[in-house]
């Protein structure tokens, strides 16, 4: 099992690599970094000292080396925009898109999976098809649309939720968080469900596939054959049986709700990454933009780890090395 | 005094978009406790939908539309679901053809025992283990007590099938109904299989109704006979009788067709054309086409189980009008 985290962990390093190198072209190729950060009015010392500053005058393959060595101690130079370390600007605002992300995919999980089972159990009952129906509408809306609406209906007619910002946060040991006030809480229901809803509705939708799939299966059969009741036939075996592929889906999913929050940020205002990241976009403030990436694909890499150990505790099958067998 | 399990003119049809289509039709047996009857015929016959209906699990859209069936007097075809669940597994086994996917590969062979065990008798969780690994002996599981916490990947196709039966036997049914138990397997386990089913049939006093479409497995195991042809039954009776002087053109010919072992055939003999499909089955009886002894009769009316010999056949052949 180590040794396995491990090598999937050496896997990891080739993509990282190739991100970072990306990331740094980025900082290289796209715009003049000095013409950005020097202003209208500079003298010719002045650029040349900010040139050697930034290392820019030596060869690419040393400011790729300079890069990937700060990169590693979390170092992501300073924003152009803000004036300030990138690291500390991320760390302010991964908080705001974690909380916002993880409420999101429990939501998509907690009521996709039941909706999932309940619709792939009952195919031809009235709720089903409505649930079925009602997941359509979330697959083919776009989420800013989704969240406007729900802003006018339950913000500017209904007045019971705010439309925008996290409300009111407590801070704990650098990490803020809404958990802890009505307020924060009241924020955190819109900007969750229109993040969640896409998810919600594929989640439903793959379960009920999956379970449609499982229920016809010999063993399903057989376990009813053996007179096992209803509920350890439908939530003992045959919900287990669908556990692979939902958990990597919505494990690319969880990485897709952070990666892409952005929208969501934006419509709601949520001071997290996405909407740090679109504003970066705004000012091209590289550094940030380049920070984002490499993180982001370091949340890709450790969400497919975790899926994979979670393939592990779910199928035994794929477990080597304890076989008894003949 | 009862039959075990005896089943009544039964019917079942599948509604479809184009007509409904009557896969069993009139059929009728019994099976007394501790007896074997075969049940042979082609694919498509209706034997596993037999066994489907018996143990209550028809696959939708398909629906039992007439006829009873009976265990020990009772009447088992219209209980609601849930009763019907409990009679499964304790008092009707069931016995799947391919043990490589009876099993959920999730869950080891041990859960899987222990919760047949404890849904139908009342026994903790501790005692179910230690009649699991009994049951797990019984059926020829090697270091049974070392084995139980394996999942069935870990076995092989044989041994899964053991395992399936330790799991139809384990809460003592008085009735198993073995669909093509051997049929998934290697021809070199499946003598093992059968005898082992044999014998633990033998030993617990339990009665079986063994689908398949292996003569050899018949001869073998069974008392009794029933050969299925279109969804009816077309002849039944003691075994021996069946395979030597079969009295239905329809089971000679498959009788016939089994290629003797005592001598060297150059052409397997074979009943000319196949069986109906259920949505054309002709008028009369359903094997007229086929039939090398057709009178008119046949093309008209629709022959009873007539007695014949030793066994009955559905056959005009056998009429005394």
């Amino acid at each position: 099992m180590f040794a396995f985290i491990i090598s999937r962990l050496l896997q990891a390093l080739p993509v990282m690599l190739v991100v970072s190198f990306i990331s740094f072209a980025m900082f290289a190729y796209v715009g003049d970094p000095v013409a950005i950060m020097l202003g209208q009015d500079f003298t010719e010392e002045q650029r040349q000292a900010l040139i050697r500053q930034l290392g820019l005058d030596q060869p690419f393959f040393v400011q790729f080396g300079t890069f990937l060595g700060n990169a590693v101690q979390g170092n992501f130079g300073i924003s152009y925009r803000l004036s300030r370390p990138v690291a500390e600007l991320i760390v302010e605002r991964a908080p705001a898109t974690l909380e916002l992300a993880f409420t999101a995919a429990f939501l998509a999980l907690a009521v996709g999976v039941p909706m999932g089972v309940y619709t792939g159990l009952y195919r031809n009952s009235w709720l089903s098809k409505f649930f079925l129906t009602f997941s359509l509408i979330g697959v083919s809306l776009p989420t800013f649309l989704i969240g406007i609406l729900l802003i006018l209906v339950f913000a500017v007619w209904l007045g019971w939720l705010p439309s925008f910002g996290r409300g009111e946060v407590v801070n704990i040991a650098g990490w803020t968080s809404g958990f802890f006030t009505w307020g924060g809480l009241k924020a955190l229901v819109l900007p969750a469900v229109t993040l969640g809803l896409f998810q919600l509705t594929l989640i439903m939708r793959l379960v009920r596939a999956e379970m449609l799939e499982v229920l016809r299966t010999d063993y399903i059969k057989f376990a009813r054959a053996r007179g096992l009741p209803n509920r350890a036939v439908h939530f003992g075996h045959a919900l287990k049986n669908t556990l692979v592929p939902v958990i990597t889906i919505a494990g690319l999913q969880l990485g897709a709700i952070i990666a892409f929050a952005i929208v969501t940020e934006t419509v709601f205002q949520w001071p997290g990454m996405g909407l740090l990241f679109i504003q970066s976009v705004g000012a091209a403030d590289i550094p940030v933009m380049a920070a984002y990436l490499m993180l982001i694909a370091l949340v890709f890499v450790v969400i497919n780890l975790v899926v994979d150990l979670l393939y592990y505790a779910v199928d035994p099958r794929l477990r080597i090395g304890k076989s008894g067998g003949h | 005094m009862n039959s075990l399990l005896e089943v009544r003119n039964l019917r079942v049809e599948f509604p479809t978009r184009r007509g409904t289509l009557v896969a069993l039709d009139d059929v009728s047996f019994a099976i007394e406790p501790g007896e074997v009857l075969g049940v042979v015929g082609e694919s498509g016959a209706g034997k596993s939908m037999t066994g489907a209906a018996i143990i209550g699990l028809l696959e939708p859209p398909g629906r039992i539309a007439g006829g009873q069936i009976l265990l020990e007097g009772r009447r088992i075809d219209n209980l609601p679901y849930e009763e019907m669940r409990r009679i499964r597994g304790r008092h009707i086994g069931a016995i799947f053809q391919d043990p490589l996917t009876t099993l959920n590969p999730l869950y080891t062979i041990g859960r899987q025992l222990v919760e047949t065990i404890t849904t139908h008798l009342p026994l903790n969780p501790a005692q179910a283990r230690e009649r699991a690994i009994e049951w797990l002996e019984l059926v020829g599981i090697p270091a049974a007590r070392d084995r139980i916490d394996a999942y069935p990947h870990q076995f092989s196709g044989g041994m899964r099938q053991r395992v399936v039966i330790a799991l139809a036997l384990c809460a003592e049914p008085k009735l198993i109904v073995a669909d093509e138990p051997t049929t998934a397997l290697d021809v070199s386990i499946q003598a093992q299989v059968i005898a082992l089913l044999k014998r633990l049939a033998r030993e617990k006093g339990t009665a079986m109704m063994l689908v398949t479409h292996d003569m050899g497995v018949i001869a073998e195991t069974a008392d009794r006979v029933a050969v299925m042809y279109a969804g009816r039954v077309a002849e039944i009776g003691p075994v021996r009788e069946v395979v030597k002087h079969a009295k239905h053109p329809y089971s000679s010919g498959l009788m016939a067709s089994i290629p003797p072992l005592d001598r060297r055939v150059d052409k397997l003999a074979a009943i000319d054309g196949s069986m109906p499909r259920l949505s054309a089955i002709p008028q009369g009886c359903a094997y007229n086409p086929r039939c090398p002894q057709v009178m008119e009769r046949c093309r008209q009316q629709r022959p009873d189980l007539l007695p014949a010999g030793e066994t009955r056949a559905a056959c005009w052949l056998y009429a005394h009008d």
